[in-house]
């Protein structure tokens, strides 16, 4: 609803084209209208209830009651765990205890000199002092062996969903079949809300290390495989003729000319499976990936926000060197071609340097970060925290507290929201879902919509999916109205980009456990404050993508505008937000995806609905809620991201491919 | 060529190995891999999510490694799911359980991966409860007959017009939604989610010295911050929670229960003996979370603090 309110002012004023569009959508409504008078009476006689008929659902307690039995009662005897999935779980504490012990007999200062060489070589020296600044930071705040734990986490991980992700990105990009059938699948996984995939790898592997890095890889792995599928299929068409003119075998061919040419991509790929990964090892530390992620969570239960940000500080350092090393890489290929023996020299200088530098802390015994060296920030943290909440929560002159805010915002708009889709027939709110989608999409898009939008009615979770429909369409609604504000300052002014640029990164890095006592203590337990961290979580995507949207706009039609005698706010209006809009699109888009993605944690401070009931069969290892949920959650993001998935980036997709 | 029949050599080697090397991988033998890094001898406690628990981990983790010299790895882990890492060997120990009798027919009785450690030596019990200073003022709230006359001044936005019965984290023992169903009460059960929420909560209405009405359990160190009075609930009785959609009285009083690896209170030497001897009291339990949840004390400072001490109440839990 929210993105229909969002484009339609935008279709004005760019002439005959829309008006062509109208048309379009116009007959695209009236076949709706159609089908639905026909539709309906049928299904309204048949099951006249405004909620979802109960004839329609089906009722998976008992059979997945029955799968846990059988999975704990067969572990230790089934040969397909004896001989399959005990093997995966050993192969990855095995490795990953091997990384862990190579870093921790590297030293802090190995370690430290370690990053700070490669960064050097790979990205600059600036980058290089960045990444030694950075390490420094994470002993310096105590989380020195926390921070040693995630990082031969995420090596593995990382690896893992690599080797993965060019495996499948090599198959999609050599067979086109495979490519077709990939792609939704890819599709999909990347809107799913990462809690939701929890739970079934923690029945099978139970609590742990494997279980996190298994989700830590599914969550991970798509970017790099639609990265290097995209990568090996834009290969100039040129290049590959002269190539094979030459007489070249196809593994020649892939070797030689393809892959080489796709390497841009597929570094891409890597910066975002890194990011991903990083972001999945801290959410999985709910089923016990030990580490940084564990200390936030660990710090959450005893309500102590200087400490979870002492952990939070390191993982956002990590993601901020991984995210410029890779992205510096990326770019120094595009730019120009490594001259041969550099590469080897490189190597040589990490590999030396960080020996030198190990041995020296080994012999100075300096192996382990020295408690006095580390700097405890919990107390002024927590006392800055502790005067928010005395002089914010309530009773400020005029504007009322937090408090008063959230309980205005509770009854005024989630309550309404809530109750007016609770209201709607069943089937109003499938046609209205086939509208929008149909509207915006195609009618492949439309349909996947509706039939996600079906099998929450079938999961028997009809209810509680609208409840948390309200919250997701509310805090997309404030992240939109914020998010384009904020926007269009920084698209105006340099200034304000360069100054918003660390806190976007900040806020985009930082674990979402950090800031859940906050917001409770900001806006009491509810929906309120689950939607204001979801707010905080969703808002940078959305302002960098429309101020790149923004910045992107023609100079040249902006030029011309202004010599018309256009005002700032006229050019806005008229020029830039229309010129602007496949970036507008992609924003409510990404803000849509990332928003469901926190409603879901917004369940540890009183969201209810889905997310309770996925945190819920968590706790209580019941897969029947917690399933169910999760599967919900997975259609509402399905259907939510078919509805407000613009035209334009299908079409990309399209022509790129 | 070369390239092919080195892969055909890899892969074969390969192969063999899965099929005759390693055999098969037991999925109940898998400790975490950061145990027993550099040659040290780990013991891997399970931590729930509250304070109480937090503080019996930090004191046993102190004692384990000052004064055996081993390390200890702790993990946060929800109840039930904890259950299963300490049968599959991925935790040494639980150290405070609030009675799982499904788990423990399961994991006890019938695989017998886990034994029983003893005591803690501290009696837990669940209810609802009222902030003092409302008590005082309102002295019949504390029978839950009269608990509908207050429903109008415990309403929140959250609640839907009715009080607010204030629920904690989804891991926890609760069967409030059926009582207030059973009881006929005019009140809507709101879960918080997370035990942080709901403490955050609770400082809050009390700052403010407002009336609510929580679920919360004994032993807790917020007592001593937000001083809270029982609401009495239709008595308990042995059995009368069997069904969870007719429960209609109290919650019991639970001693609560240590629960060992079994393989590792067999083979864990001192440091099983230490967490099998491991009984304190309620005061020392709240004494340890006051100073880590208000105090804001690292888990290992108050648990020095504590240590230090109770020299005489420690000094009978170590091995001989």
């Amino acid at each position: 609803m929210t993105a229909a309110a969002t484009t339609a002012p935008l279709e004005k004023g760019a002439g005959p084209l829309v008006a062509l569009r109208r048309n379009r959508a116009v007959g695209k409504l009236l076949l709706l209208a159609v089908a639905a008078a026909i539709l309906v009476p049928l299904a309204h006689s048949h099951w006249a209830s405004g909620t979802w008929p109960h004839a329609l659902t089906v009722d998976l307690t008992e059979p997945l009651g029955r799968t846990t039995d059988w999975v704990i009662d067969n572990r230790d005897s089934h040969p397909l765990f004896l001989y399959f999935l005990g093997h995966v779980s050993n192969a990855i504490v095995v490795s990953i205890r091997a990384v862990y012990l190579v870093l921790l007999a590297a030293g802090w200062a190995g370690v430290t000199a370690a990053a700070g060489l490669v960064a050097w070589r790979v990205a600059g020296p600036r980058l290089g002092a960045t990444a030694v600044v950075a390490f420094l930071a994470c002993g310096a705040l105590g989380m020195w062996i926390p921070t040693m734990q995630t990082l031969a986490l995420m090596v593995v991980a990382v690896l893992a969903s690599v080797i993965l992700g060019v495996l499948l990105g090599l198959g999609a990009g050599l067979n086109d079949r495979l490519f077709r059938g990939l792609r939704p699948v890819l599709d999909t996984m990347q809107v799913l809300p990462a809690y939701a995939y929890l739970l079934p790898v923690v029945l099978v592997f139970g609590m742990g290390v494997p279980a996190a890095v298994l989700a830590t890889v599914v969550y991970a792995a798509p970017p790099m495989a639609r990265l290097t599928a995209l990568g090996l299929r834009s290969a100039d068409g040129g290049v590959m003729e002269a190539v094979a003119s030459l007489g070249a075998t196809a593994r020649q061919r892939l070797f030689t000319a393809r892959l080489p040419l796709a390497r841009k991509q597929i570094l891409l790929g890597l910066n975002q499976t890194i990011m991903m990964a990083l972001s999945m090892a801290v959410i999985a530390s709910v089923i016990g990936a030990a580490g940084l992620g564990d200390r936030v969570y660990q710090a959450l239960a005893s309500v102590d926000v200087g400490a979870a940000l002492a952990a939070g500080i390191p993982i956002v350092l990590l993601a901020v060197v991984l995210d410029r090393v890779t992205g510096a890489a990326g770019a120094r290929i595009g730019s120009h071609e490594t001259p041969s023996g550099r590469g080897k020299r490189d190597v040589l200088a990490v590999v030396v340097g960080t020996a030198v530098v190990a041995l020296a802390g080994r012999f100075a015994d300096r192996l382990d970060w020295p408690d006095s060296w580390v700097v405890t920030i919990a107390t002024p943290v927590n006392d800055a925290v502790d005067w928010m909440t005395d002089h914010l929560y309530t009773g400020v002159p005029y504007i009322g507290g937090t408090a008063d805010w959230a309980a205005h915002f509770t009854t005024w708009i989630l309550d309404p929201v809530r109750d007016g889709l609770t209201w709607l027939p069943w089937w109003s709110v499938l046609l209205i879902v086939a509208a929008l989608a149909w509207l915006i999409g195609t009618w492949r898009t439309a349909l996947t919509a509706v039939l996600a939008m079906a099998a929450i009615g079938v999961l028997g979770v009809w209810k509680p999916s609208l409840d948390t429909l309200s919250q997701v369409l509310a805090a997309v609604a404030v992240t939109l109205v914020l998010g384009f504000a904020i926007a269009v300052a920084a698209a105006r002014s340099a200034r304000v980009e360069k100054t918003l640029r660390p806190v976007l990164d900040v806020f985009q890095t930082m674990p979402q456990f950090v800031y859940l006592i906050p917001v409770v203590a900001l806006f009491g337990v509810g929906r309120a404050p689950a939607v204001a961290a979801a707010v905080v979580y969703a808002l940078p995507a959305v302002v960098r993508i429309t101020t790149q949207g923004l910045r992107g706009v023609d100079p040249a039609a902006m030029e011309a505008s202004r010599s018309l005698g256009a005002t700032p706010g006229q050019q806005l209006r008229q020029v830039q937000l229309p010129l602007a809009r496949p970036a507008l699109l992609l924003a409510v888009n990404q803000g849509v995806v990332l928003v469901l993605a926190v409603v879901i944690i917004g369940g540890l401070v009183g969201g209810g609905a889905l997310g309770y009931d996925v945190v819920f069969g968590l706790a209580q290892g019941d897969l029947a809620t917690g399933l169910v949920a999760g599967a919900a959650i997975v259609c509402l993001g399905l259907m939510l991201d078919r509805v407000t998935q613009p035209t334009q980036r299908r079409a990309r997709n399209g022509t790129e491919a | 060529m070369r390239t092919r029949k080195l892969l055909t050599a890899v892969a074969g080697a390969g192969l063999l190995t899965v099929v005759t090397g390693c055999g098969a991988a037991d999925m109940t033998e898998q400790a975490s891999p950061f145990a027993n890094a550099q040659g040290a001898r780990t013991v891997t406690l399970s931590v729930q999510s509250w304070v109480g628990a937090q503080a019996n981990v930090a004191v046993a983790q102190y004692l384990l490694e000052h004064e055996l010299g081993y390390r200890v790895d702790t993990v946060q882990v929800d109840e039930v799911p904890a259950w299963d890492a300490l049968s599959q060997g991925r935790v040494d120990a639980i150290m405070e359980d609030w009675g799982h009798p499904e788990q423990e027919q399961r994991y006890v009785k019938d695989k017998k991966t886990i034994v029983n450690g003893g005591d803690l030596g501290v009696t837990g019990h669940i209810g609802w409860f009222v902030p003092t200073y409302f008590a005082k003022q309102h002295p019949d709230v504390t029978d839950y007959k009269n608990l509908d006359k207050y429903a109008d001044r415990m309403k929140t936005a959250e609640s839907g017009g009715k009080g607010q019965l204030l629920d904690g984290s989804p891991s926890y023992v609760t069967n409030d939604k059926a009582l207030v169903d059973n009881l006929k009460l005019d009140y809507q059960v709101v879960f918080s989610g997370s035990e942080a929420a709901q403490i955050t909560q609770i400082k809050q209405f009390a700052k403010q010295k407002k009336p609510f009405l929580t679920y919360w359990y004994q032993p807790q160190w917020l007592f001593k911050k937000v001083p809270m009075t029982e609401v009495k609930l239709p008595a308990y009785k042995e059995g009368c929670d069997a069904d969870p959609k007719k429960v209609a009285c109290a919650y019991p009083k639970t001693p609560l229960q240590k629960y060992l690896n079994a393989d590792f209170a067999e083979g864990g030497g001192k440091a099983a003996a230490l967490l099998k001897n491991f009984r304190w009291t309620t005061e020392d339990q709240n004494e340890v979370s006051l100073l880590i949840a208000d105090r804001k004390l690292t888990p290992e400072q108050a648990a020095k603090k504590w240590v230090d001490a109770h020299r005489s109440t420690w000094e009978a839990w170590l091995p001989r």
